[in-house]
């Protein structure tokens, strides 16, 4: 018995096409399409948050360990596999923790023109930031450290839901320095 | 080739070779387990529920996370509906400073298997293993239908309990078991099941009568001889050698473990048997005489069946005194349940030496055997 011949040439070789089948028009794809349907309950502390957006309010939760609040509210301290029960109000006014300008557009989102500003919102009093759109001013005035607040939807528009929140506009007030903006619930000592 | 994959590989059939070359294995015991299992999770999410038996799994024996040398977890993202749905479940883990970690797309049993060969490696003494599932978010049947065979069978949409109804019928029709010594077998989940908190279809009383009257729900599969679909989760602490001993006052040591596949393809495949399971329970050393109790994973009362047959359980030996999966069966941590239950039992000092087993794929197709040992 010979060694088999595993090199890229001998795996490209041109397929013989049977005798049988060598007029059809060969196979090149099959399609299985597969649809799962979930009926997705989110848990009590999941409901409280997404019910308090349709009060214009936003919750963290505030950790057992050391008291960093995290926003949007898990249920537990990631640094700590700790459940979190406490959840606490939180401003609608924070800084921009990170950000990128993205000159793809969202599928099914036309509203949106490209470029747009993907943020990293630190809303004040938390210790995490959360995923927001930037807007209400030119894409090059955004910077680490800018101040923002959430611009809400109508009040007869607001739902449970976090599309309550268009986008962050600039505030004008003075930009939290650079090497204090972002995330600080990793790096905080306990207090 | 993803380089991470690849060394991973090479670490483990490394550590496999040198374990041959000296012939030796290191003590390997399990020293904590906690499971909940439950018709529908409603008051937490996958997330909260792990934390907290995570939580307990460590606290009982007092270790914090930073103790444990390698995590391994075993979830499905087709049942959470969710990409990386596990990278979520870290959350309940602590995984902050950065932990050495590692997941399957398997049962529990087969994540408590890869921690086994890590320990075997001997870079680490302990580690933590972990599954849960929440069927009840969305269809069981249809979400299994998507492990077969994508060209021939899945287009199918065969459901689960279709398929090992196939089974159960050729057991019966060539005269391997009969519908009365299912129904014992339901019975038995039911009437063992009552004293465990988790099992969620129990009952003291019910009689054979009752179950033999129960309605086909698939022919020839009764309500009875069907797994009772439950959401829940399982946490187990591994430890080796020294490190056992002072963990746990009576370490549940894993005296073998191996697993075994049977071909992909149902047509191939003789449904009556389990050649996997057989094999997989001979490497494990089962010897069977000395078995005072068995855990095995069925989704029907006909595999349970068969599953006795090929381990060669006899009356000597206490089978699924938890109910089984029959009574709860919670995919990706009814396997692992099957490990902890065996192995609480005799960390607690009421049983010397136990097989556990789960199963993975359509009617019995993968199998994995562990016998656990008070020493």
């Amino acid at each position: 018995m010979t060694e088999a011949d595993f090199s890229p040439a001998a795996l490209s070789e041109e397929v013989e096409i049977p005798e049988s089948i060598s007029g059809l028009e060969p196979v090149r794809s099959v399609r299985t399409p597969i649809r799962l349907v979930y009926d997705f309950v989110p848990s009590p502390s999941v409901q409280e948050y997404l019910r308090s957006y349709s009060e214009r309010k936003i919750l963290g939760h505030r950790s057992p360990v050391d008291g960093a609040v995290f926003v949007p509210p898990r249920g537990v301290d990631p640094r700590h596999g700790v459940l979190i029960e406490e959840s606490v109000e939180l401003s609608d006014r924070g800084h921009v923790g990170n950000f990128c300008v993205t000159h793809l557009p969202i599928p099914g989102r036309d509203d949106l023109d490209t470029p747009y500003v993907s943020a990293w919102i630190h809303l004040d009093g938390a210790n995490v930031g959360f995923l927001g759109l930037v807007a209400g001013c030119d894409n090059d005035e955004v910077h680490i450290g800018m101040r923002v607040q959430a611009v809400w939807k109508e009040q007869e528009e607001l739902g449970n839901t976090a599309e309550n929140i268009l986008y962050w506009k600039p505030t004008g007030e003075p930009s939290v320095p650079i090497e204090k903006a972002g995330n600080r619930a990793w790096d905080r000592t306990n207090e | 080739m993803n380089l991470q994959f690849l060394s991973k590989k090479l670490v483990i059939a490394h550590g496999i070779e040198q374990m041959n070359k000296t012939n030796s294995f290191r003590d390997v015991a399990v020293v904590s387990v906690a499971s909940h299992q439950t018709k529908i999770l409603s008051e937490v999410n996958e997330v909260q529920l792990m934390a907290n038996l995570i939580s307990k799994c460590r606290n009982s024996i007092g270790v914090t996370q930073e103790e444990i040398g390698f995590t391994c977890s075993g979830s499905s993202d087709f049942l959470a509906g969710q990409a990386f749905s596990f990278v979520h479940t870290l959350d309940s883990v602590g995984a902050f400073p950065p932990i050495s970690e590692s997941h399957v797309e398997m049962d529990g049993a087969f994540a408590l298997y890869e921690a086994w060969v890590k320990l075997q490696i001997g870079e680490v003494d302990t580690a933590l293993v972990y599954s849960y599932g929440k069927p009840s978010a969305g269809s069981i049947i249809d979400v299994l239908a998507t492990q077969l065979d994508p060209y021939y069978v899945a287009p199918l949409w065969p459901d689960c309990f279709s398929l090992a109804a196939l089974q159960a019928r050729l057991l019966l029709e060539k005269g391997l078991t009969t519908f009365e010594r299912m129904s014992e077998i339901a019975m038995r989940s039911q009437n063992n099941g009552f004293d465990n908190p988790n099992a969620v279809r129990t009952s003291k009383d019910i009689s054979l009568e009752n179950l033999m009257n129960e309605p086909v729900i698939v022919d020839p599969l009764r309500t009875s001889d069907i797994s009772e679909i439950a959401d829940g989760g399982c946490a187990v602490i591994l430890a080796a050698e020294d490190k056992a001993k002072s963990l746990c006052e009576r370490p549940a040591w894993i005296k073998g473990i191996d697993h075994r596949i049977d071909s992909h393809s149902l047509g191939v495949r003789d449904l009556t048997g389990s050649p996997s399971a057989f094999l997989a329970a001979e490497k494990a050393g089962r010897n069977s005489d000395r078995l005072d109790l068995a855990e095995i994973h069925g989704m029907t009362s006909a595999q349970e069946l068969i599953l006795e047959k090929e381990f060669s359980l006899s009356e000597k030996t206490h089978i699924n005194l938890s109910g089984g999966a029959l009574a709860a069966d919670t995919m990706m941590a009814s396997g692992l349940i099957r490990i902890a239950e065996v192995a609480s039992r005799i960390m607690s000092g009421q049983m010397d030496r136990g097989l556990a087993h789960a199963t993975s794929g359509p009617c019995l197709q993968q199998n994995l055997v562990c016998i656990l040992e008070g020493k």
